[in-house]
Formats: C-alpha cells, structure tokens, sequence
C-alpha cells in the first residue's frame, strides 16, 4: 500500500522521531493521517500500519475501536462534527444539531447517500468560549446559528 | 488592519503568558525573540539545575492542566542523574469539557511554549521531549510543526540550541480522539501507541513515564510559564496571585455571558468580578444560577457560593476545584436535571472501561438520569444517584470516576429542587 508523497515524508519523520526500538508509538498518529487519505481504517490499512510499525495487526486492530476519531468505514467528504458539551448545550449545541441533522436527513454517524455528508454529535472539541461549536473535517467554526450552519452546507454542496 | 483574536481581551486583564497574543506575526520565531524570547533560556543555561527547579517553587506555579500540583515539586521528583534518558512530554490533548485555553498558547505564542520546555529540560537534563495534541487540533498540529520546524532552522531546537552547544530534540505527536488521555498515563500508554489506559500508580511518570523512562510532564500552559518565571524571577510571579497560589492562568468563560472568552487573571481574582466585569454579565439581566468552576469535573457553585477569590485553596476550602480553568456560567433558566444527564453523557462515552466502578457507574447514572429527563424518575432515583455516585470516589485507577461522581453528587445536594419538579412533572426552560 503506498500513500501521497507528502504523506510518504511524514510517515518517515514520524518513524524516527521515538526511541529506537519504539515504532509501535506512531500506530495513532499514522492511523488518523493515513485515514484522511484512504477514506477509513480498513482490513488493508491495518496491515499496512503493522508492517510499517513492526507490530501485530491485532496491536493496530485494538486501538481502532477505542480512538473516537478512527473509523472503521467511510465518513462523508465533509464530516460534520456538532458539539453538544455543556458550554455549547447552554448556547443552543443540541438544536443546532437537531437542525443539521434535519438538514443533511441522516443522524449520528451516518453518510448521505450521495457520500457527501456526514455527521457526528461530538464530546468538547476546545471551543467552549465561543460556543456554540462545529468542526467540519479539521476546520473550527465559532458561534455556530442553525442558519449558519445551513449556509455552510450549502456552499459547501455547490463546491462540488 | 488589527489582527483578529478569538475575543477581544479585557482590561482587567493581566497579561504575562498572553501578552504577545496581540501582536502581528506572534507566532514567529522573529517576533517571538524581538520581545524577550529566549532570555530566560539563556539565563536559565547559566543556572544549576537546582537552581532553576527553586525558581520554579518559588514561582508558587501549580499544574495547569487540572490537578494544581506544584509545578517545582513534580520537577524535583524527576531523578536528573537516572542512567535512563529522560524524555518531557506536553500535555496538549486539552479535552476537558468547558476548557479552550491550550488552543490560544500554541497558535499565537507556541515559541514561548518551546522555550519553557527547553528550560525543563535543562532541569531534569532531558535531551527530547513530545508535545502529545488533541487529534481534533490538527491545525494546531501544523501550526506547531511549523514552529518547531523554525525554531530548527534558526538554531533554536537540535544540536546547539541557541549557540549554546546544548542539544534538544522536540516533536508532535496526535492523539484520534480521547477525554480519557488527557490522563497522564492514559496519555503515557497512547504515546506509545496503545490504547489509553491509565497505569497503576506508583510507580509515577517522574520515575517510570513512557518507554518506562523517567518522564516530565507538564500541561501547556503550564510550560508556557516558565519562561517568564525563569527570565523575571519567581517571587514576581509568585506576587500575581495569593500565597501557594502564584501567578496569573487563562481563565476559560463560556455559558452564559455577553462576552465570552479567555481572559488572563490572576490567581484570587473575584469570581463575580470575572463574571460581571470581564465576561460582561449574564444576558438579559438574567439571574445567576451556578457556576462550573474549572471544567466539568468540578462540583458545582451554586449563586450564592460564588462571591469568592478564584484560586486553588479557597475553591478546595468549599469542596471544589480551580481545576482546568474552564469556567461555566448559568443562569436562572438552566434545568439541572438536563445539564447534569449531559455532562454523565459524556464521562459514559469517555469512560475506558478499564476500572468496573467507573465503567458501570457512569452507565447507570446515566439511565437514572436520562429516565428522570424523560419524566420517568422516581422519587428513590434522587438519592440513588448521590449514593451509587458516592461509591465511584476513589475506586478507580484514574480520576475519570470522581469526574463522573462529583459534579452529580454536587448537583443532585444543591439543586434538588430541580430534580423534585421534574417528579411533579414540571419542567423549566432551557
């Protein structure tokens, strides 16, 4: 399996990077880079991150389930991450999910059919003071209103 | 045009670890160095270690990320003549709920950072350290590769760190998604690629981290103190705040207020002066209700219990915690019986699983409270809660269970009102 070569380059760093003898620590990072690229943490994938780590399928297999952020099949182009923690819950988190998910017409973890959304009720994701909050791939947006929301998907839609 | 900031900052602010937040290019090297960047590492390089570690102390710096232990102590346990290498490791995997303090110190100020770890290496003689970042932070991560990146290319990290002859190697690293390794061997285990469980203590990470090295590890903002403590002198940031409680620290206010934001105060600022003065009120002339005062673990505040310096010892002497400095706010309309099933919500999610007390006891508060939300409770619900809460304390490896078990039994004692509405079948607003 290979990657982008600027992938490539960070996957080498990041098996220098931990004392020798310890290329089992780059499992999750390399997991979640190599995600982003492949789609999801598939059969193949799990493989390729053992080999590359000198470990056993089953010690990469063991983290996926536990790390939040690996998913085991594909998310949407666009993975819409809705914050409902309690400084958001306080400004309007849980509507502001209720409306996305009325918008995009799938729930928590669940892809459009088209493959472009999906979304995701997130724990604090680290913008309490300017709640509420959505994360859309790795991007933050602040002070997020129903109608806001709704304008980014759609621009986000015509992007297309 | 002014640089935008995340929120305009207050002029009751005090600010040392953030007083170059405002400044264009801040997040440079260049900018960093033309405003006292790196006068405290040299000065440091010129000091012994124990000299440096004293310093610390007597900064009267208490841990940022939570647990408010004294910063100097935890560095003096690290053993500096160990035949094993020592490695630092910064916790950046800020993910505490009400906390978004750690954002603002890698993106406009992450040379400062550096140079604070740069100092604890020379204190414990470390020659590597891992800046261990949220995985949902990932433009923090680029952010702090680039400066990292810059401070190599400038002779600032690597072999002869600031002409001094003195090597130190830094990198990132990302977690992919976990409360529970924020936990600082949760956060040990996944840096070495394994799931985050926490570890037995002792041994403690100062004697056997990651790799089984003696390991530092220190929360962000907790490095990014040192070098104003090292270059001015600790009894100057010790002066800040109140005794054993020295400083400033980036207050987190969120909830609701007509401003919300981090603010730098000092340690034993008033509490409602932060709410009326710096965050500007609760809207609408609402009354208060409560107050989180340092993340979601903490118990909670009710109004009245509010008028109160914030700072380590006197929220400890009321049966709090400062904790993250992630401070809630809320007012009159807030129904605690949806706030306190949000917050189990989360520890349930979060839990590890690796300790039974936590594992079963987060999953049933959080059914007792969600059939009580749904106008299912039962008048016993209200003290089974407090008690199989009550049970979590303490019976649990890490300090997730007590997280879980000290915001509700706080609820459930100071606002049982909340929850005997709901039993009448009354709901307020949210």
């Amino acid at each position: 399996m290979t990657f982008s070569p600027q992938l490539e380059e960070i996957f080498a760093k990041m098996l220098q990077q931990y004392p020798e003898g310890r290329t089992r620590s780059a499992v999750v990072p390399m997991l979640i880079y190599a995600q982003d690229e492949v789609g999801s943490v598939n059969r193949e994938l799990i493989e390729e991150v053992a080999r590359r780590c000198k470990v056993t399928p089953l010690q990469v297999d063991e983290v996926v389930g536990y790390y939040s952020m690996l998913h085991r099949k594909p998310m949407g182009k666009y993975h819409v991450q809705v914050c409902t923690n309690i400084s958001c819950l306080l400004v309007g988190g849980e509507e502001l999910y209720e409306s996305a998910k009325k918008k995009l017409g799938i729930g928590h973890k669940q892809v459009t059919a088209d493959g472009q959304f999906s979304l995701e009720e997130v724990e604090c994701m680290g913008a309490c003071s300017w709640a509420p909050a959505v994360e859309i791939n790795y991007d933050f947006h602040h002070f997020v209103t129903p109608e806001k929301l709704n304008q980014l998907i759609d621009s986000l839609k015509r992007a297309q | 045009m002014a640089k935008q900031l995340f929120n305009q900052p207050s002029p009751l602010e005090t600010m040392v670890l953030s007083k170059r937040f405002a400044l264009e290019g801040s997040e440079t090297l260049d900018v960093y160095l033309k405003n006292d960047g790196f006068k405290a590492f040299l000065k440091a390089k010129e000091m012994t270690p124990e000299a440096i570690i004293d310093e610390v102390k007597a900064s009267a710096l208490r841990g940022r990320g939570g647990a408010g232990f004294p910063t100097g102590l935890k560095w003096s346990f690290v053993p500096r003549t160990s035949p094993k290498p020592r490695v630092i490791v910064v916790n950046a995997d800020e993910s505490e709920p009400g906390t978004c303090k750690d954002r603002l110190l890698i993106e406009y100020d992450p040379h400062q950072m550096i140079e604070g770890i740069l100092i604890a290496g020379l204190a414990v003689d470390a020659h590597v350290g891992y800046v261990y970042i949220r995985g949902e932070y990932r433009y923090l991560i680029e952010k702090m590769d680039r400066a990292i990146a810059e401070a190599y290319s400038k002779g600032y990290l690597g072999n002869n760190v600031a002409g001094t002859g003195w090597k130190f190697d830094l990198y990132t690293h990302s977690g992919a998604g976990a409360y529970e390794c924020g936990e600082e061997t949760a956060l040990l285990d996944s840096l070495e690629g394994k799931r985050g469980i926490p570890r037995m203590k002792p041994p403690f990470p100062a004697v056997a981290g990651a790799w089984g090295l003696p390991t530092l590890l220190n929360n962000v903002e907790t490095f990014s103190a040192i070098p104003p403590i090292i270059r001015d002198g600790g009894a100057a940031f010790a002066a800040l705040g109140t005794p054993k409680n020295g400083g400033t620290r980036l207050v987190c206010i969120s909830g609701h207020v007509n401003k919300p934001g981090v603010y730098e105060l000092p340690l034993g600022f008033p509490m409602m002066k932060a709410i009326d003065e710096v965050a500007g009120g609760i809207p609408g002339g609402r009354k208060l209700k409560a107050v989180v005062p340092g993340g979601s673990s903490c118990p909670i505040l009710t109004a009245s219990e509010c008028d109160i310096p914030m700072d380590y010892d006197t929220l400890a002497k009321i049966g709090s915690m400062l904790g993250s400095g992630g401070m809630v706010v809320l007012d009159e309309t807030t129904d605690m019986v949806r706030f306190a099933l949000r917050i189990m919500r989360f520890y349930q999610h979060e839990s590890c699983g690796w300790c039974i007390p936590c594992r079963e006891g987060t999953t049933w508060l959080r059914k007792i409270l969600q059939r009580f939300y749904e106008g299912h409770g039962r008048r016993e619900d209200i003290s089974l809660l407090g008690e199989l809460s009550k049970n979590m304390l303490g019976r649990t490896f890490c300090a997730l269970g007590d997280a879980a078990a000290m915001p509700t039994i706080s609820i459930v004692e100071k606002f049982t009102e909340d929850f005997e509405r709901y039993l009448a079948r009354e709901t307020v607003a949210v």
